[in-house]
């Protein structure tokens, strides 16, 4: 049997045509729902973290709907996996604003994926909630992004005061990912506050996210005998770094962002990692009500305790129902004018203000690694 | 595919991809970009076809060579401001060009030094080398390291992703089955023999190296302006990996069938994702009844690949007689 190339591809691409444009787009407000896009990275090598903050996100949902919704309507939240993989957020955004024709969008925890985003719902004109992204150029795409996190240098900023200021370091060593765009950001912000502090910087050595071994870094660091050491990476990573740090006899505290924040840390790294620091964006044992009763429901609902990326899920859904309601109505121009003005959100994670960058202003916490579990240690307000 | 029919195979084809790009804004832009997609894995994987299925030379670095393209043609075309559509379509021809160049200079530079080897021993070379790429992109400040480049202008359309995959077709097509190209089926079939017969088999394993990395480097350049936004990491060993599959499944050496494969591995993830949001369906109550595929989307595929691998071993769409 013989099919000509040429016959093939026309009947194809006619077929194919004839099916994209028989999808027509339905208004993000139509009928008794408003629709809400997520795009999360669900599976792949990310997925601790876009999982959580699905779940915070999906909780919020949940509560606004039993609460009656929002505008008198439901919330109807689409959500897409993008397998961690780049050049798949693109795909996901374009189709949960074109075809599905959502009122906003909701994600992504990895500033890499956030900015491949960004410019579709700038372009389209639907506002954008980044819960997590850290990286500034996210929220520089234009003045339909938003995010209810804190940005790199602040958290770089605040370990470097912390470092200085509350363990009193004088000579540290920084420990980053070069793979990672996130950890390059947190270490230059970083270095910068200790040499503001009038710090020294003892050694200053890289890895690859994926890597196994890091003894030859850590005999490197070692040799420079810093007092401290700041690894401002994702967990897996960390776990097995200060692992071992230990066994190579290196005492010092190590301290860094939250990409430690996951449950996984303590599994990987064990007992290397007590007395051990980062910075994050919420704690379970901050006592104020309103982070009570969303541990109380998360835990309810998905039977563990919520961590960082949980919470910022939560806050974004939330901040999101609050601004639609501010604007009375979901059309783009006006939820973005709604959130620009954001003032004093009361988020799980602190009380949120948005800033002229579109970015949160709003305080860090600190927490401490103490036989297994993170202890919350202190919070430093911007 | 018959030579006599090639012409009028490529005239036709940059015809309608012409036509496809007029209609192109009633699309919805969710498909569009599928398309554009599908595009792309057509050149990508019919030049790989050129490397793995007519000249027989495992490579699993053929999104290195993308990647090479991708950001040469990017870092081009950034610096230019907004342009109206002439100058516009003219420095993205220029750009994609440049791409390719660069990607083949790539392939010539690895090629070279490399293609004396055989079988097992140049796969994990080029798969060396493809990872080697990643990791220069990820450290080189200029263009962003781990953070990415954004890609300004968005110039891919149907035109030039289907008009350029007609051309990647004709060449590969044409290539073969001229007096020059039964070389590389002659280094295919029987290395040594070849060689006896006095065909510099190392020459033409480094020409099949060179024009597929060129066509990568062009698909990579097409990439880029469709996404507008490139991390290293989307160029890494899986990405070669899908484009080896299309290659396989369609049967290596065998250009209808590597289209229709690429075509199939593409529109397979999107299709399976549509199906898991229909929220209704004849026969079921619950809302979005197929909504289960969604979780197990990648487990499906990769089901499917098995399943066609063990049943269709000589590739999905082989309907000739593998020449042997």
């Amino acid at each position: 049997m013989k099919i000509w190339p040429g016959q093939f591809l026309a009947a194809a691409a006619g077929a194919v045509l004839l099916a994209g444009c028989n999808q027509s787009a339905s208004p993000g407000a139509g009928g008794d729902t408003i629709k809400i896009g997520e795009f999360a990275s669900l599976t792949g090598s990310e997925a601790t973290f876009g999982q959580s903050s699905h779940r915070g996100t999906q909780l919020a949902i949940d509560e606004l709907n039993a609460g009656g919704g929002v505008l008198g309507k439901k919330i109807q939240l689409l959500t897409e996996d993008n397998q961690s993989q780049a050049g798949q957020s693109a795909t996901v955004v374009r189709k949960l604003i074109s075809s599905d024709g959502v009122a906003a969008i909701l994600g992504e925890v990895a500033s890499s994926r956030s900015l491949e985003a960004a410019p579709i719902c700038q372009q389209n004109k639907v506002p954008m909630i980044s819960p997590s992204s850290t990286n500034p150029k996210v929220t520089e795409t234009g003045d339909y992004i938003f995010r209810v996190c804190f940005i790199d240098p602040f958290q770089g900023t605040v370990m470097a005061n912390f470092a200085r200021q509350t363990l009193k370091l004088q000579n540290v060593a920084v420990l980053k990912d070069v793979k990672s765009d996130y950890s390059l950001g947190l270490a230059k912000f970083f270095k910068e506050g200790v040499a503001a502090g009038g710090g020294r910087l003892a050694a200053e050595q890289n890895y690859s996210g994926g890597d196994k071994d890091f003894n030859a870094q850590l005999t490197a660091i070692k040799a420079a005998n810093p007092d401290g050491i700041f690894v401002p990476g994702y967990y897996t990573e960390v776990g097995l770094i200060a692992l071992q740090a230990k066994q190579l006899g290196i005492t010092v505290p190590i301290f860094g962002g939250d990409g430690w924040e996951s449950s996984s840390l303590v599994t990987i790294g064990g007992a290397a990692l007590e007395g051990d620091y980062f910075s994050t964006h919420f704690s379970p044992e901050d006592t104020a009500p309103a982070v009570q009763n969303f541990v109380k429901s998360y835990q309810a609902k998905f039977n563990e305790t919520p961590d960082a990326m949980a919470a910022l899920g939560y806050d974004s859904a939330m901040m999101l129902a609050d601004a639609m309601k501010k604007a009375g109505a979901t059309d783009g121009a006006k939820v973005r004018d709604a959130l620009a003005a954001e003032k004093n959100f009361p988020g799980v994670t602190g009380t949120i203000t948005m800033d002229a960058h579109r970015d949160a202003s709003k305080p860090a916490v600190i927490l401490e690694i103490k036989n297994g579990a993170f202890k919350y240690v202190e919070t430093v307000a911007p | 595919m018959n030579f006599r029919h090639a012409k009028t195979f490529l005239l036709g084809a940059l015809a309608a991809s012409f036509l496809a790009a007029l209609v192109a804004s009633r699309i919805n832009p969710y498909w569009l970009y599928i398309f554009y997609d599908i595009g792309i894995s057509i050149v990508m994987a019919v030049s790989l076809n050129l490397i793995n299925g007519y000249t027989g030379q495992f490579s699993l670095g053929h999104a290195g060579f993308m990647a090479v393209g991708a950001y040469t043609s990017a870092v081009i075309t950034n610096q230019f401001g907004e342009l109206n559509f002439f100058a516009a379509n003219g420095i993205f021809a220029v750009a994609l060009y440049a791409g390719g160049l660069a990607a083949a200079l790539a392939g010539l530079l690895v090629g070279i030094p490399t293609l004396r080897l055989r079988g097992d021993y140049l796969a994990i070379v080029t798969l060396g080398f493809g990872e080697i790429i990643r990791v220069i992109l990820q450290n080189m400040d200029k263009v962003g390291a781990a953070r990415g480049l954004s890609v300004n202008h968005g110039w891919t359309n149907l035109f030039w992703t289907f008009g350029l995959a007609a051309v990647t077709i004709y060449v590969v097509a044409s290539l073969v089955n001229s007096t020059y190209g039964r070389g590389f089926i002659a280094v295919h079939d029987d290395e040594v023999a070849a060689e006896a017969m006095g065909i510099n088999t190392t020459k033409y394993k480094v020409t099949a190296f060179v024009i597929g990395a060129f066509f990568a480097g062009i698909a990579g350049g097409l990439y880029a302006h469709s996404k507008q936004f490139l991390t290293p990491g989307g160029f890494g060993f899986m990405q070669s990996i899908t484009f080896v599959v299309m290659v396989i499944l369609g049967g290596m050496g065998n250009t209808v069938g590597v289209i229709l494969a690429a075509i199939l591995l593409t529109l397979l993830p999107e299709g399976l994702r549509m199906l898991s949001g229909i929220e209704h369906l004849p026969g079921f109550t619950a809302e979005r009844p197929l909504g289960w595929i969604g979780d197990t989307r990648m487990i499906i595929y990769s089901l499917l690949l098995i399943v066609l691998m063990l049943t269709r071993p000589q590739g999905l769409f082989s309907f000739r007689r593998k020449r042997n």
